[in-house]
């Protein structure tokens, strides 16, 4: 051995050797182990009395798609709610004006508090306490009617995710540099202003990612609003399966559904983050798909390099 | 010297909490003056300097640009914090370049110069571009609009940095150690773009520790110690022939 490698070391530079990359074992036992797994859990599958045409046939029933329909708009109008509640109740505990920040702590402690599940039972109840709702003068109209299952989910998810948000933004506002909203002042902004344009578009970047998660598991818990009466995927695949008995059938389509959906999503915050990954490295921003495609292809080489 | 004072400060203290920071500081700067702050880190420098824009409060005293008292207003024998709108509005006229640069980052060189005319002076869009490439050029910076801070180098960014403050058209700028957070190489592009601003007859108030810079370019030198400034004058005095033991030890260490 050790005349073997004394030439190399004394002087024989030019000797051109052989590189063997490291062996990735632990990749290769990993990976069999999940291909087994899979296939133990494909065999239970089809041994299970599994209708796989029912399957397919229910997944483009029009009520289930209205509901995961209904699902996306209730994410959609409790999320924007709890987003604007978020910016708003963060900047408010943020104010070194104790009522105000009182009020969105308060706001927080109640709405984190408890669960969402009870919440949304207590909009849908609001009528107990007040039966009629009305601005003095100009509207006047009893509870029930206002109140529909819908809004009231709209209200509850949103009510709760406002408080969850709330933290996160605060997070994020933090996490911008005290010299950036000084800067802004130095320009004559006021606080409102640098907030507005300097603090929140840079605090975005911090946002989104656990913001994206939030969306994700509100389009899930969309599923809690079936307890008030709301249309959802889930109540409609139920009522079916209460009649024809193909209950693992009937989820599967859910399932389907609501991973179609997640992924949508997900997509959907790629692009954000992108957007607001705007000048935050001096790296290139990374490429979307179509980019990467485009690349790949031999029309657009220099998006790669 | 003439009777056009821009920025009077008189008996200005500043306490955080049981520490007193600034101890009765007078000054007086006139209009086209530019006055460097010297002294010891601790010695209150900064922290008079941001007084002088109300980013930070006043404990007692007054602090005068132009005919207002700034960030108060003086009712009788009480002084009254303004608001933060109308605080904001008297900053458009001081304009202020900090020690880390705090550009935009989200925002490319151009959008960080046109953010405050546009936004708060309501400068039409394509003047305040037009204004921005002007000041780009001036401070040897042209062709970069559409580059982010973080492409640019230290000393390119404090250049930006600067364009940002005179595009508000400041009858005033306080610099806060304008070249402390820079790499040695970097600091002398940084120092020409002030000489000549000092040359066209901005009124400056410089933090610094460049003793050479305060030297060359400096109407009066202020040495700052413990918060009060222990002696001002012509750079050749009190760079040259210090009178006070402070500014003598403190100049010692430098050179």
């Amino acid at each position: 051995m050790n005349t073997q490698t004394e030439p190399n070391v004394t002087g024989a530079a030019s000797v051109d050797l052989k590189i063997v990359p490291r062996r990735h074992i632990g990749r290769w036992v990993g990976a069999a182990a999940v291909v087994l797994l899979l296939v133990w859990l494909g065999v239970s599958f089809s041994r299970a009395k599994i209708d796989w045409p029912t399957v397919q046939e229910y997944l483009t029933v029009p009520v289930l798609i209205q509901g995961i329909g209904v699902a996306l708009l209730l994410t959609a109008v409790a999320m924007a709610l709890g987003l604007i509640l978020g910016v708003v109740s963060a900047v408010m505990r943020l104010s070194k004006n104790p009522v105000v920040s009182g009020v969105a702590w308060l706001y927080i402690w109640v709405f984190r508090g408890t669960p969402v599940y009870l919440q949304l039972l207590m909009w849908f109840n609001l009528a107990l306490i007040f039966p009629v709702i009305g601005i003095p003068g100009l509207y006047s109209g009893r509870m029930i009617d206002v109140l529909t299952p819908f809004v009231a989910a709209s209200i509850g998810l949103g009510l709760n995710q406002g408080a969850y948000t709330s933290e996160v933004v605060r997070g994020g506002i933090l996490s911008v540099d005290e010299g950036q909203t000084e800067a802004a002042q130095a320009v004559g902004m006021t606080r409102l202003q640098a907030m507005r344009r300097i603090v929140l578009p840079q605090a975005m970047r911090v946002i989104i990612p656990p913001v994206g998660n939030e969306v994700i598991g509100m389009l899930k818990t969309t599923s809690l609003a079936s307890a008030i009466g709301v249309s959802e995927i889930l109540s409609e695949a139920q009522h079916i399966y209460y009649v024809n008995n193909r209950i693992m059938e009937l989820l599967i389509v859910c399932a389907v559904w609501y991973l179609g959906a997640v992924s949508v999503l997900s997509i959907g915050q790629f692009y954000l983050e992108r957007y607001f990954a705007k000048g935050s490295s001096s790296r290139q921003l990374p490429l979307t798909p179509f980019q990467r495609l485009k690349s790949i292809f031999g029309t657009n080489r220099k998006a790669l390099s | 010297m003439t009777t056009n004072v821009l920025v009077r400060a008189e008996n200005v203290h500043k306490s955080f909490g049981l520490i007193e920071v600034l101890k009765g500081i007078n000054l007086e700067v006139n209009s086209g003056e530019v006055v460097c702050l010297l002294g010891a880190s601790g010695s209150g420098k900064s922290t008079f300097l941001r007084c002088i824009n109300h980013l930070e409060t006043l404990s007692n005293g007054r602090i005068w640009v132009g005919d207002k008292v700034v960030g108060y207003r003086q009712d009788g024998d009480r002084l009254y914090e303004l608001s933060d709108k109308e605080a904001a509005k008297q900053r458009r006229s001081i304009g202020m370049v900090f020690q880390r640069f705090n550009l935009f980052p989200h925002m490319t060189v151009l959008e960080n110069i046109i953010e405050g005319p546009v936004l708060v002076n309501r400068v039409k869009t394509a003047e305040a571009k037009r204004h921005a490439s002007e000041l780009l050029a001036r401070v040897g910076l042209e062709g970069r609009e559409h580059s982010y801070p973080r492409q640019l180098s230290g000393g390119q960014q404090q250049r930006v940095a600067i364009a940002r403050a005179l595009a508000m058209k400041p009858e005033l700028i306080l610099f806060d150690e304008p070249t402390s957070a820079l790499d040695p190489e970097l600091v002398g592009e940084v120092l020409d773009v002030m000489k000549d601003l000092a040359k066209s007859g901005l009124t400056m108030i410089v933090v610094t520790h460049e003793i050479g810079f305060a030297k060359e370019v400096a109407d009066r030198v202020a040495f700052m110690h413990g918060g009060e400034i222990v002696e001002i004058g012509p750079p050749a005095e009190v760079l040259g022939n210090p009178q006070h033991d402070r500014t003598k030890a403190f100049l010692s260490r430098v050179f």
